[in-house]
Formats: structure tokens, C-alpha cells, sequence
């Protein structure tokens, strides 16, 4: 893959082309140039552990981050320098559904889900009614359209922020931790939600994670992140079978310390940037 | 740092922070009066909810306020106008006061408490919650969705409130006027229709508009700069406050300055 | 997206070409609510055969039908769904509540006697 600055025309088949993507906090490189591809219809697994990159990576695809360079490709169209009519077009075939749900407090749950119709349709009240039900059966939450946020449980919370991504039928759904701090049973239920999604509507999905377990029950592709740099990108098969230090660190738990050097941990405490990994 | 470099830099951010609220006023300006020309919605019933809690709801306390402050400066204006035997120029005194200075004022300043801060939390508290980013990723513009109806809603609310305490900043006067200063209320309300011209009234309701936009303005920006946590949302209300009424005074000082040297001598 | 009507016997049939979405499923309600609400058609039969795609909004629109049809006492059915509509139907768990047909002879067949289960 060429990191070449002057774009090309390219068509590429993939729903989301990420090309030598740098992003930057202030002064800090939290993204040191990534690159991959998620094919449309495929569900993308990123996983990392906390510090790797992978939330800021997921909001620079959403657009909420700026990358400080390098190029983010979406349903072949250049995320950086559509104009922002397109830019919306694009967003409207995007869901999103936010670690704590982020859902709208001052509004009821039906009202959260409803909203997205009212502002980009002109369908009718009625039939957002039903589509607001739809989408809250689909995630388990029949009957609690008038309920506020605040009255529901975590949980409930995550699921119903699903119901909201969902409420435009997207093309490409992203998932800030789809499971984290759910109980097992409810985690479960929404990795089944998200194969079925995939299976029925062909929805390219991208999920970040840090559950195994989901992980490798959901993924096609899995992209390993440390500390800003892509480790592997490999099939979930390819994954299990990776004989790469970091990945079966990864996967077989492996308590961090031990494989940090002398070096790394000095540059930790003394807040240094740490080296590029090839 | 030398001192000539903390005052450049102290001037540059307030600048940096002006140009913002001005982005933020223009953008709600383009959403209010432009983009419905060009298809987009606007939220009218959010307008007009924000007008309620603005305006309606600030009724009473409003009316409290400026009535005492009437009644406060008629006893004040009292107090010198006795030794000069002038006591008869409590109503005019009173009612110039009232309507160029203090009725926009302590509007503005009620407003300030009661909205201001709200603006800041409200927007604070979605900030933290990441409700504005998720707003974003839904392709929902957040000046354009929050904004927009609170500026128009101030806009028109902060001057009608306005009127509604210059009124009672009068009657308030007049109390005092009736009861210590030897007027009756028909002397009393003609010569406060005597002083008053045209000009005082419609200058303080310009002054109450602009407070508006200020107000919103810096509401709103406070909130969208709220950093992450929920304490912080406490420390941009607050912010929201102290900065609202400084630069309140601040638009007072220039927009009276206009209207003294534009007067007819 | 195109949708035409045309009468085949007591049942009207509503021709749909094209993929239901977002931003076109109004009119597809605005066709049936007329011929159940106005034209009083005793049988609305939708034909998907040409529909490739049906999403959230064209399922609802195909939902207040079916309602109205039963509030009005009249019967609705859909046939030829493609293998991503019967998904999608079958995702929103409307498969069974739908009167579904594979080809346009079993619809007109159909009605009288095969009425869906109620909820």
C-alpha cells in the first residue's frame, strides 16, 4: 500500500480505506500511521488494550477526530475533503453506538431513536412510530419508548444506543465497546444482534473491543492495536494461529509487565513517546 | 515569563474567545434566518420552549427584582433631591434610570442566573455524556440543533422582559414616590410620561437584545468547551456566570457610549 | 423506485419496482392507505418480485398497511420477496405476521380463507 500523499483516483471495493493514518492530541501522536481495509459486508474487530489507540481510532472514522495526516476512505469517498453536504450524506449512512450510550437525556428513549428520522426524512410520524418499535424490539427493549435514559440500566442504556444507530438502516454500523461492563448473558445478545445484522442487511460493521470472547464469535478480520501501530491484521483463524509475541500476548492474557523491557517502562514513568513498532 | 509576554497572551486567548463566541452567534444567525431558505429544518418548537423557560418563566423573579430596584432608586434619588427641595424629580430621575440603565441590566442579570448558566450546563453535561459527538456522527449539526432556538428565543424574550421590568422598575418608584415623595399615581405617571422619550425605552431594548446574544453566546461556548468529567460542568457554569456579566457590562459600556455620541444634542 | 396498481379480479394488486428505503417508502404508504382508505379495495396485494432491497421504513410502511387492512376489515398479502426481504422480515419477526405468498397466483388464491394469525 503506497502512503503517497497525492490521491489517486482509486475505486476500491471496500467499504472504509484507511490509508498511513496519523492522528495527533496536541503535541502527542496517539496514531502512528495505520493502514487496512474493511471490505463492505465485513465485520472489523479492533482490538487493543487501553492506551493502544483503538477509541481514537474509532472517532477518527466517525469523523469526530481530525487525522494530522494520511487518508480515510469511506464507500470511496474521501472523508477529509468532501464538501459537508456530502460529509452529512455520508454520516446518514453511518451509525454509531457510543461506549455509554450517549444517549440524549432530555428525551425519552423513543424519542432517541425517532430523532435521527425527523431530522433526515420526511416520513411520516406513523410510520417512525413503527420503525421506533422495530428497532427497539430488535435490541430487546419492546415497550420502553417512553422511558428517559436515566431510567434504564446500563445495559439498557447500550442497547437502546444501538436502536438509535440503527433507526437510519446504515450502511457501515461502528461500536465503541458493544459489551463491555454488560452481564454475560446481555453481551451475548448483543453479538447475536450484531451477526444477524451482518446477515440480514450487510452491514460493514466495526467494532473495537477488548472481549475476546465476542471477538472471535462476531469478527471476519481482526486488527491487533498497540500503543498506536497495527500489529496484525489477519483473519480470526490466522489470528488464533499467530505465533507474533504481541498477539499471543494479547490473546492468552498475558500479564503486561512481563514482556515490557527496562526501556519502555522508564519512558512510561518519564512520559516519553514510545518507539514506532514495525 | 516576561510580563509583556503573559499580557500578549492573556490578550490573544481573550480574542481567540471572542472570535468564538462570534462564530457561534454567526452560525446560529445562519441557522435562524438562512438555512430554512435553503430546505434545512429549524426547530421552532425548540425555540419556543426555550422561550418559555426563558422569558415566561423568568416572570416573576424578574418583576421582584426590578420593582425593588425602582423603589430602592427612588429613595436613593430621594435622599439628595430632598436637600435641594427638588423632590418632585423622583419619577423622571426614576424612570430615565430605569429604562436606559437598570431595567436591561438587571434583566440581563437575572437572565444571566437563571439561563445563562443553563445553557452551560445543559450543553456541558450532553458534552461529557458525548451526546454532542454522538449528535455529530448523526449528521445533526449542534449549533444548528441547540443553539439556533436558544439564540432566537433570547433575542426576542431579554427585550420583552425588558419592557416588563421597566414597568414594574416605575411602579416600584412610584410606591415611594406616592407614599413618601407627595405625588399621587396620576402625577406621578405623568411625569414619568413627561421624562421619558422615545429613544430611552428603544435604546435599552437594543442594549436588552444585545445582552441576549451575549449571554447566549458565552452560555453556549462555555458549555461546548467543557472538558471531561462531570465536575467540570460545574466549572463552566460557573464560568458561564461570571463571564456573562462582564461582558454584559462591557457591551453596556460601548453600545451607551454609541448611543450618547449618536444622540441628538 | 416505480409502483403502479392494476385489478385482478376482486384483489388490486400494487406493482413495486425498485428497492424501499428511507427516502422513498412515503410512497409506498401514500398507494396503500388511498386503496384501503379511499378506494375501500377489498384485497391489496403487493408484488415485490422486483424489489431487491426493503428496509426499516419500507417494512413499516408494508406494517400500516397490514394494520389498517385490519381495522378496516379488508385483507393484505405480499409476494415474491427476495431473499433479503424474507431476511429482513424475518430479522423484524413479520414473516408469520404477514400473509406472504410465493408467486401471484397462490396471493389471488389465497385471501378468503388464508387469513394471518392474529397477533
Amino acid at each position: 500500500m503506497s502512503p503517497a500523499p497525492t490521491s489517486k483516483p482509486s475505486v476500491t471495493p471496500s467499504a472504509i480505506s484507511v490509508r498511513n493514518l496519523r492522528v495527533k492530541y496536541g503535541e502527542r501522536e496517539i496514531l502512528h500511521g495505520i493502514s487496512f481495509e474493511v471490505p463492505a459486508g465485513e465485520t472489523l474487530v479492533i482490538l487493543g488494550g487501553s492506551g493502544s489507540g483503538k477509541s481514537t481510532l474509532l472517532r477518527t472514522l466517525v469523523g469526530l477526530e481530525q487525522p494530522s495526516s494520511g487518508e480515510i476512505w469511506i464507500q470511496n469517498k474521501d472523508f477529509a475533503s468532501i464538501s459537508d453536504d456530502e460529509r452529512d450524506e455520508l454520516l446518514k449512512k453511518m451509525g454509531m453506538s457510543f461506549q455509554g450510550g450517549a444517549l440524549f437525556g432530555s428525551m425519552t428513549v423513543g424519542e432517541n431513536v425517532a430523532l435521527p428520522l425527523q431530522e433526515h426524512t420526511n416520513l411520516d410520524e406513523s410510520t417512525i412510530e413503527i420503525m421506533v418499535r422495530l428497532k427497539l424490539d430488535q435490541v430487546g427493549l419492546s415497550g420502553f419508548e417512553s422511558y428517559m435514559p436515566a431510567q434504564l440500566s446500563g445495559g439498557m442504556k447500550k442497547r437502546a444506543a444501538i436502536a438509535r444507530a440503527l433507526a437510519m438502516d446504515p450502511e457501515i454500523l461502528f461500536f465503541d465497546e458493544p459489551s463491555a461492563g454488560l452481564d454475560p448473558i446481555i453481551a451475548a445478545g448483543i453479538d447475536e444482534l450484531i451477526l444477524k445484522l451482518k446477515k440480514a442487511f450487510r452491514i460493514t460493521i466495526v467494532v473495537v473491543t477488548h472481549e475476546l470472547a465476542s471477538a472471535f464469535l462476531i469478527a471476519d478480520r481482526m486488527i491487533l492495536l498497540d500503543k498506536g501501530v497495527i500489529v496484525a491484521n489477519d483473519t480470526v483463524a490466522e489470528m488464533q494461529k499467530s505465533l507474533q509475541p504481541r498477539v499471543r500476548q494479547f490473546l492468552d492474557r498475558v500479564p503486561e509487565p512481563e514482556l515490557t523491557g527496562e526501556i519502555d517502562y522508564l519512558q512510561m514513568l518519564t512520559g516519553d513517546v514510545p518507539p514506532q513498532r514495525q | 515569563m516576561p510580563l509583556t509576554e503573559t499580557i500578549g497572551a492573556a490578550t490573544l486567548d481573550s480574542l481567540a474567545y471572542v472570535g468564538g463566541l462570534a462564530r457561534l452567534t454567526g452560525g446560529a444567525l445562519r441557522a435562524v434566518f438562512i438555512l430554512p431558505f435553503q430546505g434545512k429544518k429549524f426547530h421552532i418548537g425548540r425555540a419556543i420552549h426555550q422561550a418559555m423557560s426563558v422569558g415566561v418563566e423568568a416572570l416573576p423573579i424578574t418583576s421582584l427584582i426590578s420593582f425593588f430596584v425602582g423603589t430602592i432608586l427612588a429613595v436613593n434619588a430621594a435622599y439628595e433631591l430632598r436637600k435641594l427641595g427638588a423632590l418632585h424629580f423622583v419619577a423622571s430621575g426614576v424612570a430615565i434610570a430605569i429604562t436606559r440603565e437598570l431595567g436591561p441590566l438587571m434583566t440581563a442579570i437575572v437572565v444571566i442566573g437563571r439561563s445563562g448558566s443553563a445553557f452551560a450546563a445543559e450543553i456541558g453535561t450532553m458534552k461529557v455524556n458525548e451526546e454532542i459527538d454522538a449528535m455529530e456522527t448523526m449528521a445533526l449539526e449542534p449549533v444548528q440543533f441547540l443553539v439556533a432556538p436558544k439564540f432566537l428565543a433570547m433575542v426576542l424574550m431579554v427585550p420583552c422582559l425588558t419592557c416588563w421590568a421597566d414597568f414594574m422598575g416605575v411602579l416600584g418608584g412610584g410606591v415611594f414616590g406616592v407614599t413618601s415623595a407627595g405625588f399621587t399615581w396620576g402625577s406621578y405617571i405623568q411625569a414619568t410620561l413627561d421624562a421619558l422619550l422615545e429613544r430611552d425605552i428603544m435604546t435599552g431594548l437594543i442594549k436588552a437584545a444585545m445582552f441576549g446574544l451575549v449571554i447566549t453566546a458565552v452560555g453556549c461556548q462555555e458549555g461546548f468547551l467543557t472538558g471531561l468529567g462531570s465536575e467540570q460542568v460545574g466549572r463552566s457554569t460557573t464560568s458561564a456566570v461570571v463571564k456573562s456579566i462582564f461582558l454584559v457590562v462591557m457591551v453596556d459600556l460601548i453600545f451607551t457610549t454609541i448611543f450618547y455620541v449618536t444622540s441628538p444634542r | 423506485m416505480d409502483i403502479s396498481t392494476r385489478q385482478s379480479g376482486a384483489a388490486t394488486i400494487v406493482d413495486v419496482v425498485g428497492d424501499i428505503t428511507l427516502y422513498n417508502s412515503p410512497q409506498v404508504r401514500k398507494v396503500l392507505l388511498e386503496l384501503l382508505k379511499d378506494k375501500k379495495a377489498p384485497r391489496v396485494i403487493v408484488n415485490l418480485e422486483q424489489v431487491r432491497y426493503i428496509d426499516s421504513a419500507g417494512v413499516a410502511s408494508l406494517v400500516e398497511g397490514l394494520k389498517l387492512s385490519r381495522d378496516l376489515k379488508s385483507t393484505f398479502a405480499l409476494y415474491g420477496l427476495s431473499r433479503t426481504a424474507r431476511e429482513v422480515l424475518e430479522l423484524t419477526r413479520l414473516i408469520k405476521v404477514f400473509e406472504v405468498y410465493d408467486n401471484e397466483e397462490e396471493a389471488l388464491r389465497g385471501g378468503s380463507t388464508n387469513v394471518a394469525p392474529a397477533r
